[in-house]
């Protein structure tokens, strides 16, 4: 209940944050955008609205969750809010787990919005909508979820700022991990060894990345749709359970 | 620790050391401190900036973990939340969610100890109304003043109707009025039966203020006890006279008697080193034919006592700059 408590105020925060606002105005603008784009090329169109639409959902969310997460715990820190919390009965934890629920809770309504800003533009352009395209939409949210807990990681022991590098860093190393795997094939053993241990260790955030399939009209088992998320959720449950131990045994000063 | 049902705060040998910079240089920033604070008292904790009275709070408010040293909250370890729900903290110059309102706010810490719906309600206009804050209730944080926002945090301390209201240099920041408005309301707070420790460096609030206060300097604690035993104990009694008139040969008698004379005009002040040279100056004083204005003795103050324990306690290196 503490935690839900927590996740709704920080929700109500991130509502009147006016950084919000500016990154999903320009989220919509982007996928409105994505119609002129596509008078510029030929007969492309429909893949060209779907693919600049799911790209800028993706890239405007992952800023969302990186500006609006790395805030969450540092500025309460730097602003001494959490002096007032954390003397309360509330668990470490359970104040940390709580301005995730809080975060998520934003970014699936970002997502929501962002996605029936999608959807108005593919009416309009009388582009068909398959299923495909909605099961793509959850997996961006899957990948807000990994990303916003790097982000809470990162910004229980270091600064706002270098928590927004790291997890920009984390984000573009996320998705190029599969290089690293084929990178690693060329070498001997130890390299490879090396270059496969990062490989597992970072998130591969490609694994969420359905943009492909959608503008291409593949398919997607529900199996692998179900292992995806099941891989989505561990990872973010280790990282969370990761920034919990480091946050319990840090002193704020 | 031998378990006192009198005792609020109880701390044993504590210490904190931090470790900052790149090498990480250590720092001690409060070194084996033991002070208790008994129940329905109000307790000043004094000393200069950066003394270590934050750093002693934040532990007991579970905020940081202590190097060595125990110290305990109604017999129970520090960071229990059995103790927990027992106390109200306001720390210094906080930030608050400054887009809520005032009953937004409150009602979030409500939350936070399981209060909901008519209860809280309840709980939260009574507690603006404590404060004085009624008129603001839906007024956002962000257009508070310094003074409203202090008072919208003791509200916040106090949701939960705690046993024990710590409070981290409560006046520091306020005008005279929000100093006198918080003062009053850690008065009405002994009144109704709470245990209130406030840290201060504003002397004269703590001493119009306290049953008993510690002090501390540098990380350790310099004297402890009731206001006034400390003031009896730290006063030397001086004797403040005004004189006119006085002829030099008068004042060359004098001179010997006193710590400080000031010249104004024809008229001088006097101060006497003890109450034992009242009488030889009295006879001084009608010797040279001068008229005598007034006389009053000094009483100490916190003040008084508190530069010379700085002075005291100050290393022979800063002595000599």
């Amino acid at each position: 209940m503490k935690i839900l408590s927590i996740g709704l105020n920080t929700f109500r925060e991130n509502l009147r944050d006016k950084l919000l606002y500016n990154l999903l105005v320009f989220a919509l603008l982007m996928i409105g955008s994505s119609v002129l784009l596509s008078r510029l090329t030929l007969g492309e169109f429909h893949r060209l609205i779907l693919d600049v639409g799911l790209g800028s959902i993706n890239f405007f969310g992952v800023l969302i969750a990186i500006f609006v997460g790395i805030g969450l715990v540092s500025k309460e820190i730097e602003k001494k809010t959490i002096y007032t919390i954390v003397s309360k009965p509330v668990a470490r934890y359970q104040f940390l787990l709580g301005k995730y629920v809080g975060l998520t809770i934003t970014l699936f309504v970002n997502t929501v919005v962002m996605a029936l800003g999608l959807l108005v533009v593919l009416y309009a352009q009388a582009v068909p909508v398959e299923g495909m395209l909605f099961k793509a939409l959850a997996l961006i949210f899957v990948e807000f979820m990994v990303i916003t807990a790097v982000a809470l990681l990162f910004s229980t022991f270091t600064s706002a700022t270098l928590s927004a590098i790291f997890t920009l860093a984390m984000y573009v190393i996320g998705h190029l991990t599969a290089d690293l795997k084929t990178f690693g094939a060329k070498m001997d053993d130890l390299s490879r060894g090396i270059l496969d241990g990062i490989y597992y260790l970072l998130p591969n955030l490609e694994r969420f990345n359905l943009k492909g399939h959608v503008v291409h009209h593949l398919e997607v088992s529900g199996a692998d749709l179900m292992l995806i998320v099941a891989y989505g959720a561990t990872y973010t449950a280790v990282l969370l359970f990761t920034a919990s131990l480091i946050f319990h045994r840090r002193d704020f000063r | 620790m031998t378990p006192n049902s009198d005792l609020v705060v109880q701390t044993e040998q504590l210490s904190k050391v931090f470790r900052v910079g790149f090498w990480g240089k250590r720092v001690t920033a409060v070194e084996g401190l033991n002070l208790e604070v008994r129940c329905g008292e109000v307790f000043g904790f004094l000393g200069p900036n950066g003394a270590g009275k934050t750093t002693t709070l934040k532990i007991l408010m579970g905020l940081i973990y202590p190097t060595s040293g125990t110290a305990r909250l109604f017999n129970l370890d520090m960071g229990d939340p059995r103790a927990k729900s027992r106390l109200g903290f306001l720390p210094e110059s906080p930030y608050f969610y400054d887009s809520l309102t005032s009953r937004e706010f409150l009602g979030f810490y409500g939350h936070l100890f399981g209060l909901w719906g008519a209860v809280l309600d309840k709980r939260i206009d009574e507690l603006l109304e404590l404060v004085g804050m009624t008129h603001a209730k839906d007024l956002q944080l962000r257009k508070f003043s310094k003074g409203m926002l202090q008072r919208v945090g003791v509200a916040q301390a106090l949701i939960n109707d705690p046993e024990l209201v710590v409070l981290d240099e409560p006046m520091s920041g306020l005008d005279p009025i929000g100093r006198k408005e918080v003062r009053d309301l850690i008065l009405r707070l002994k009144e109704s039966g709470k245990t209130v420790l406030f840290s201060s460096h504003i002397l004269h609030d703590a001493e119009v203020l306290c049953d008993r206060v510690a002090m501390i300097l540098k990380g350790r604690l310099v004297a402890c006890g009731r206001v006034t035993d400390l003031l009896d104990q730290g006063a030397n009694h001086q004797v403040e006279l005004i004189v006119d008139r006085l002829t030099p040969e008068g004042l060359d008698h004098l001179r010997p008697l006193t710590d400080k004379v000031v010249m104004q005009g024809d008229r001088m002040l006097v101060v006497l080193k003890s109450q034992q040279q009242v009488g030889g100056a009295l006879e001084i004083i009608r010797a040279a034919k001068a008229s005598l204005v007034s006389l009053t003795p000094q009483k100490g103050s916190l003040e008084d006592l508190f530069i010379r324990e700085v002075e005291e306690h100050r290393s022979p290196s800063e002595n000599r700059t």
